[in-house]
């Protein structure tokens, strides 16, 4: 098969994928995206009151909308969640290009290896230190700090595996597959914690620091007045822990899908060759 | 016992042994591939920077946030940071 081949059925893979996390987000993110939208104009409104009691003018008016939140909800969730699975399936496809016929696994093994190894350094690893959040949760100020960061444990699990894989393959022969696949995950594990350790947490940034003291994320604490009593609620514990587990199931089933149907339709193509007349590789795609 | 394996095996294309055998022989010359997964890397990192991260950190697309707005609910689902 020609890379031509794999990149078309990594398109398409992604493409499927996409579409079961769209459906899954639709069932499992959007009420919990609406709590937090709720969440955040609730506070807005107890904020602006608080301020008009102490004096201020009214600020009027809220956001501009200038998507609406249906489209948002709905086809606007659809294009990121397909997009992105397009994106990860292009990607998957050039490493999965790069490994077929050099590695003893059967294609569909391989397959899901890969999607396995995407999953865990683009998405689950970066999730661990800076995890998935709902609107409301994460300050305007700090997004390019936030953005900066996630990209540096994404960019920084995916350099782990290339060097966790490349110590494994040294020392295969010394101790043999499992050891040194075992070893080569300790080494990820342990370079992975060294990187969260030194990177600071989203609450720790000064523009936070300066406005609420120091902490670890940037979740609402409760709006409380001079005595100290609680004027508006922090934000909902069990929203944020639903809207996360969902998060990672959605992108366990994005990686999943895109293994399983790449796999499947390469195979299935081998096969085909195989039964045309032995004459595989010829110029079909 | 034996025999009947060995018939189910080749009549099957897609047992193990035949399928690592088959990606093996075609193990695909990089130079050859190198256009196709140039464009891919590209693509793909293009898509992941719009959907992910335009318009919010950084902007490609100027002062309006269009962008941002439409794939909004799935970059806070897919855990890019967004606000």
């Amino acid at each position: 098969m020609e890379a031509r081949s794999f990149v078309l059925r990594g398109v398409i893979a992604g493409g499927v994928a996409g579409l079961v996390a769209w459906l899954f987000a639709l069932v499992f993110a959007e009420p919990q995206i609406n709590a937090a939208i709720a969440y955040e104009e609730g506070r807005g409104e107890a904020e602006e009151a608080l301020a008009v009691a102490g004096g201020a003018a009214p600020a009027g008016g809220g956001e501009e909308e200038i998507v609406s939140r249906g489209v948002q909800a709905t086809l606007g969730v659809g294009i990121g969640m397909v997009g992105i699975g397009i994106a990860v399936g292009l990607l998957f496809a050039v490493a999965y290009t790069l490994l077929h016929g050099r590695v003893a696994l059967r294609p569909r093994v391989l397959a899901l290896l890969v999607a396995g190894a995407g999953f865990l350094t683009i998405y689950a690893t970066p999730f661990v230190k800076y995890p998935a959040s709902p609107p409301a949760v994460g300050s305007d100020e700090t997004i390019g700090d936030r953005t900066a960061l996630y990209l540096v444990m994404v960019i920084g699990s995916l350099v782990f595996l290339a060097a966790a894989v490349a110590v494994t393959r040294l020392l295969r022969e010394r101790l043999g597959t499992w050891n040194a696949v075992l070893v080569g995950g300790v080494v990820y594990v342990a370079l992975a914690g060294i990187l969260m350790s030194v990177l600071p947490g989203l609450g720790e940034l000064t523009i936070n620091v300066v406005e609420s003291g120091p902490r670890v994320t940037e979740t609402p604490l409760p709006l409380r007045d001079a005595s100290g009593a609680i004027l508006y609620p922090g934000f909902d514990a069990d929203v944020l822990y639903h809207f996360r587990v969902a998060s990672f199931t959605a992108q366990a089933l994005l990686w999943g899908v895109l293994g399983l149907v790449f796999g499947g339709l390469v195979e299935r193509r081998l096969a085909k060759n195989e039964t045309a007349g032995r004459a595989p590789e010829a110029s079909a795609v | 016992m034996d025999g009947d394996v060995v018939v189910r095996i080749e009549e099957n294309p897609v047992t193990t042994a035949g399928a690592v055998a088959r990606a093996k022989a075609t193990a695909v010359p990089a130079s050859e591939t190198l256009p196709w997964l140039i464009s891919a890397v590209l693509v793909g990192l293009a898509l992941y920077f719009f959907i992910g991260i335009d318009q919010g950190a950084v902007s490609v697309f100027g002062d309006t946030s269009y962008v941002h707005e439409l794939v909004h609910d799935a970059r806070h689902f897919l855990g890019f940071p967004c606000h």
